[in-house]
């Protein structure tokens, strides 16, 4: 007998039978609007969570996520209605589809609204529209989990305790207009975290790294360089608050940029928003913002990084809009040899701003292309300066010059005469991303590199080591 | 009091939950749980009066949960059919075998009582889903109009969020719960760029646990926020140095939460999130010892207060909620738990901290709604004003920063009134506050009365991998501190 009282073993229950390219043109069929997108969202995720050693929370989730978009023509222009709905029965498709037109009849007409995209206009499907949505689920870790469970043993071993999650997320998007475009992607994410406490020496320190299916995911590896850190703090360094030369590892500059790229919208800069607004109006496009020739670009077909090379959005945006949905992405370089050459565009902004059209784009890509050094030989060739592996908790103190706080966790490092010499306390740092590039004075190779704060939102990114002549730690944190 | 809607009451609630029950106990579990919900999400964003963004979420579906031979495993699905929530209760159980590989922690959860068809709805008068959406832009619309008309505004943003979060909850104990709780958040913010500058001025009303009739109360604000703007961007620069504060609670709600609510969470005490959130330093050992700060300082975890957002009836592992103590007198006397923590700990019971922001998130240990009480007897905000020679008076939060064991943080806000001599001499800008958690609660020299009393809070926490974020309120008077550093962040900047 279940421990639940049932009164409702006899009513009928309810399905979710229609594949996710059927409710598409379900919804489709069903439209009244002047126009209609519909968006169905297939997502499967798998986790794995742990903490001193062993596992603590694990999950797998499947869901599906309807979002329609309705236009409606009114005597003022066109409206717009977006309603997103999960856990919809097949038989609630044409209540959704009710509730998005009376969405967009209840709203006023839209500034921004445009035809939408004719399918020649539109890019091409990076997967066969047929065919059921691509899926994870716990066995994605098969290979990963017992290697983790050899390293939980080796840890207990080595007086160390494991902490860290991994998840791994497969999402099948398919994209209908009333227009005819048809467009499906399917995008594998997978990010795995590992941190490491040591009591003797006592230290905390962090690696990350991102992948698409977890068969290159090298436990081994990230153990090794786990140790070869701990092994670094068993000298201990106090350091006061004050401006040092600091070599950012790949992961914290992609930190910095990642937030940087977020404060990259043409519409915001336009209108005077953010660090890339001209004082006199207007955007700071052409101007040189770093000493070296960096370049900050995003490219759909990166190899590793590749991401979605046309605009899935599911409501009107500043920085993405729905009105541009299946517009191809080829990416753009939005800081070209140094100078600041593209903003996040909407179709809407890029007319606004007389900018070309450059969409928001899933990864991120920071490189001198003529740089060689790995963050050892740039270690190698540091006098006297800091080596700082993680930033964490950043938040914006002031949008007009990006100045960014946030702490520095798990890992800082003093490097003196070309070798690291010990562990630092933590600071708290103000520091803009701009500036960091403004004043950097060595730029080593790039390679894949995880954010460790923004890495759950934003993990396709590849960045080099940065050497920064005065980076600004403001108070020196008690936390270790 | 309202009642529980009758399209979310028609599911099919308990026959899922006893089909993912029963097959849960015929595989083995030690204990499950089965959570059904539907949470519905509205965001209007206004850009200088126009819709910039209109849309709306609706996520329905179901949990399990299990303990399988001392292991967790969780799954979740949206196909509402017996056979789909038997066979998610399967999956969650398969979950627990690959899991409990590497798993070397015994889960065992502390006792709770069974609530048997226990009811629970916030107290709210008006349904933010039964106001149609013109309504909403229409208000919000004509409210950036006003504001736009004054010269000295370059911008308007307007956005109200809007939540209603339905729970039906069955475990194998025997609690059987069904919820419902509305919250919604307005905001206004004015921009000026002119001259090159870029300043912005933003309503002090706190997102709440209330209905509708809550979102026209913000327009008393509006009328001062243009001249509000122009003092801002008259005012002189800070001079870096330590100041007396007088920290209003529109801004010290947030130092509450950053620097008390997450680190009196005991999850993260015990290191549970040392990878992510990170830990406290308000470890278990110091518990009844630590000197958190001033002996004024009371605070309390609570998920009971009206209109509070993380205030519910039963959490989401069928815990009847509390009122509870963390500092007492100025000494760290309690924690936040929920029950594998609470067991673990020797607790007998948890005192209610568990929650999931989705039907597809396992419940994690999430705050409640901390408060500092105010001095029964104490002054008006003015009066604490009055004591201060030279300081700065603090209103409204805006960023926010905090290390991973709660000590040293960084406020800024919307407005800082430069206090000489007892008096408001006009605003400041280009502040933040800086200080090391138990420093400067040790610096509180004196609370506002009740009457100073505000319930702040915010709709997006985070916490958790996968990530999850929860709403939650923070109660308290007006303050003052003593000497704490306050730095020019356009200094900072390297100006």
């Amino acid at each position: 007998m279940s421990g639940v009282q049932s009164d409702e073993s006899k009513r009928s229950t309810v399905s979710q039978s229609l594949p996710a390219q059927a409710v598409v043109e379900r919804v489709l069929e069903l439209s009244r609007a002047s126009d209609c997108m519909v968006l169905v969202n297939e997502n499967s995720t798998a986790n794995l969570r742990w903490a001193g050693n062993s596992l603590t929370t694990n999950g797998v989730t499947r869901s599906r996520e309807v979002t329609v978009i309705s236009l409606v023509e009114g005597d003022k222009g066109t409206s717009v209605g977006a309603v997103s709905r999960s856990g919809l029965r097949d038989d609630q498709l044409a209540e959704l589809v009710t509730a998005s037109e009376e969405a967009a009849r209840q709203a006023p007409a839209a500034e921004e609204a445009r035809p939408l995209l004719a399918p020649e206009a539109a890019a091409t499907a990076t997967a066969a529209w047929d065919g059921a949505p691509a899926s994870t689920d716990i066995g994605v870790f098969s290979g990963f989990a017992p290697a983790l469970g050899g390293a939980f043993e080796r840890s207990g071993a080595a007086g160390t305790q494991l902490y860290g999650y991994a998840e791994h997320t497969m999402a099948s998007t398919f994209f209908g207009s009333s227009t005819g475009v048809r467009l499906r992607h399917d995008q594998p994410t997978g990010t795995v975290e590992l941190n490491a406490k040591s009591a003797d020496p006592a230290h905390s320190t962090w690696v990350g790294r991102a992948t698409r299916d977890f068969a290159d995911v090298d436990v081994a590896a990230l153990e090794a360089e786990l140790s070869r850190r701990i092994g670094w703090a068993r000298n201990r360094v106090d350091l006061p608050a004050g401006r040092y030369e600091t070599l950012l590892p790949p992961e914290a500059v992609a930190d910095m940029m990642v937030n940087l790229y977020w404060n990259m919208g043409a519409r915001d800069s336009f209108e005077g928003r953010t660090a890339f607004s001209a004082s006199r109006g207007g955007t700071r496009v052409g101007e040189r913002l770093a000493k070296l020739p960096l370049t900050l670009r995003s490219d759909p077909a990166e190899p590793g990084l590749e991401c979605e090379p046309f605009v899935l959005a599911d409501a009107p945006g500043r920085r993405i809009s729905a009105f541009d949905n299946g517009l191809p992405i080829s990416g753009a370089k939005w800081i070209s040899d140094g100078e600041l050459s593209r903003l996040v565009q909407t179709h809407d902004s890029a007319v606004l701003t007389a900018l070309p059209l450059t969409p928001h784009t899933g990864n991120l890509i920071l490189e001198e292309p003529k740089a060689t050094a790995s963050l050892e030989e740039m270690i190698a060739g540091t006098e006297r300066g800091l080596l700082v592996t993680c930033l964490w908790y950043i938040r914006s103190v002031d949008p007009r010059t990006m100045l960014l706080t946030g702490l520095t966790r798990d890992g800082v490092y003093l490097v003196e005469d070309g070798e690291v010499r010990g562990a630092v306390n933590n600071f708290r740092f103000n520091e803009s991303p701009v500036g960091l590039l403004q004043r950097a004075t060595e730029v080593g190779r790039t390679v894949p590199a995880l954010s460790r704060e923004l890495g759950d939102y934003f993990s396709r990114t590849a960045m080099p080591p940065l050497r920064i002549p005065d980076f600004n730690m403001s108070t020196v944190s008690q936390a270790s | 009091m309202r009642e529980i809607d009758h399209e979310f009451l028609s599911l099919p609630l308990r026959a899922l939950a006893d089909a993912a029950l029963q097959r849960a106990r015929d595989l083995g579990a030690d204990h499950a749980d089965f959570r059904l919900e539907r949470i519905r999400g509205q965001r209007l964003v206004l850009a200088d009066g126009s819709v910039e963004s209109s849309g709306e979420t609706d996520s329905l579906g179901f949990a399990v949960r299990v303990v399988h031979n001392g292991t967790w495993g969780f799954a979740a699905g949206t196909e509402l059919t017996t056979d789909a929530a038997a066979a998610v209760a399967a999956q969650a159980i398969d979950v627990a075998k690959v899991a409990s590989v590497i798993s070397t922690e015994r889960i065992e959860l502390a006792a709770e009582p069974a609530h048997r068809d226990a009811t629970w709805v916030s107290s709210y008068e008006i349904d933010p889903f039964t106001v149609s959406v013109r309504d909403k832009t229409d208000l919000l619309a004509e409210w950036s109009r006003q504001l736009l008309a004054d010269r000295r505004v370059s911008h308007v943003d307007a956005i109200l969020l809007q939540a209603k979060e339905q729970k039906f909850y069955a475990d194998t104990a025997g609690t059987t719960t069904t919820q419902q709780r509305v919250r919604l958040a307005p905001e206004v913010e004015i921009v000026s760029t002119s001259g090159g500058r870029l300043e912005s001025m933003r309503t002090i009303a706190p997102p709440v646990g209330r209905g509708y009739e809550y979102v026209p109360t913000v327009a008393a604000e509006l009328e001062e926020l243009p001249e509000l703007l122009a003092a801002k961007l008259a005012a002189p620069s800070v001079e870096p140095g330590d100041y007396d504060l007088v920290i209003d609670p529109s801004n010290l709600w947030l130092t509450i939460h950053e620097s008390i609510g997450h680190a009196t969470e005991l999850d993260r005490a015990l290191g549970y999130e040392a990878a992510y959130a990170g830990t406290s330093f308000a470890t278990l050992d110091k518990l009844g010892s630590l000197r958190y700060g001033s002996p004024i300082m009371n605070v309390t975890g609570d998920r009971t207060v009206e209109h509070g957002l993380a205030t519910v009836g039963y959490d989401d592992e069928g815990v009847a909620t509390s009122s509870f103590e963390l500092i007492t007198d100025g000494i760290l006397t309690g924690y936040q738990r929920d029950r594998r923590i609470s067991h673990l700990t020797g607790h007998e019971r948890s005192n209610g901290c568990a929650f999931a922001d989705s039907p597809a998130t396992m419940p994690i240990q999430r705050m409640a709604n901390v408060s500092l009480a105010p001095d029964p007897r104490g002054p008006s905000t003015d009066e604490l004003v009055r004591r201060v020679d030279n300081g700065i008076y603090v209103v409204g939060d805006r960023s926010w920063s905090i290390d991973m064991q709660r000590y040293n943080f960084q406020f800024t806000g919307q407005r800082f009134y430069q206090i000489r001599n007892g008096r408001i001499t006009g605003q400041l800008r280009d502040v933040a506050y800086q200080a090391s958690t138990t420093e400067f609660w040790n610096s509180m020299t004196a609370l506002g009365g009740p009457e100073t009393y505000v319930l702040g809070g915010a709709f997006n926490c985070g916490k958790g991998q996968p990530g999850q974020v929860a709403p939650v309120s923070h109660g308290c008077p007006s303050a003052l501190f003593e000497k704490v550093r306050v730095l020019n962040t356009a200094q900072e900047a390297g100006a």
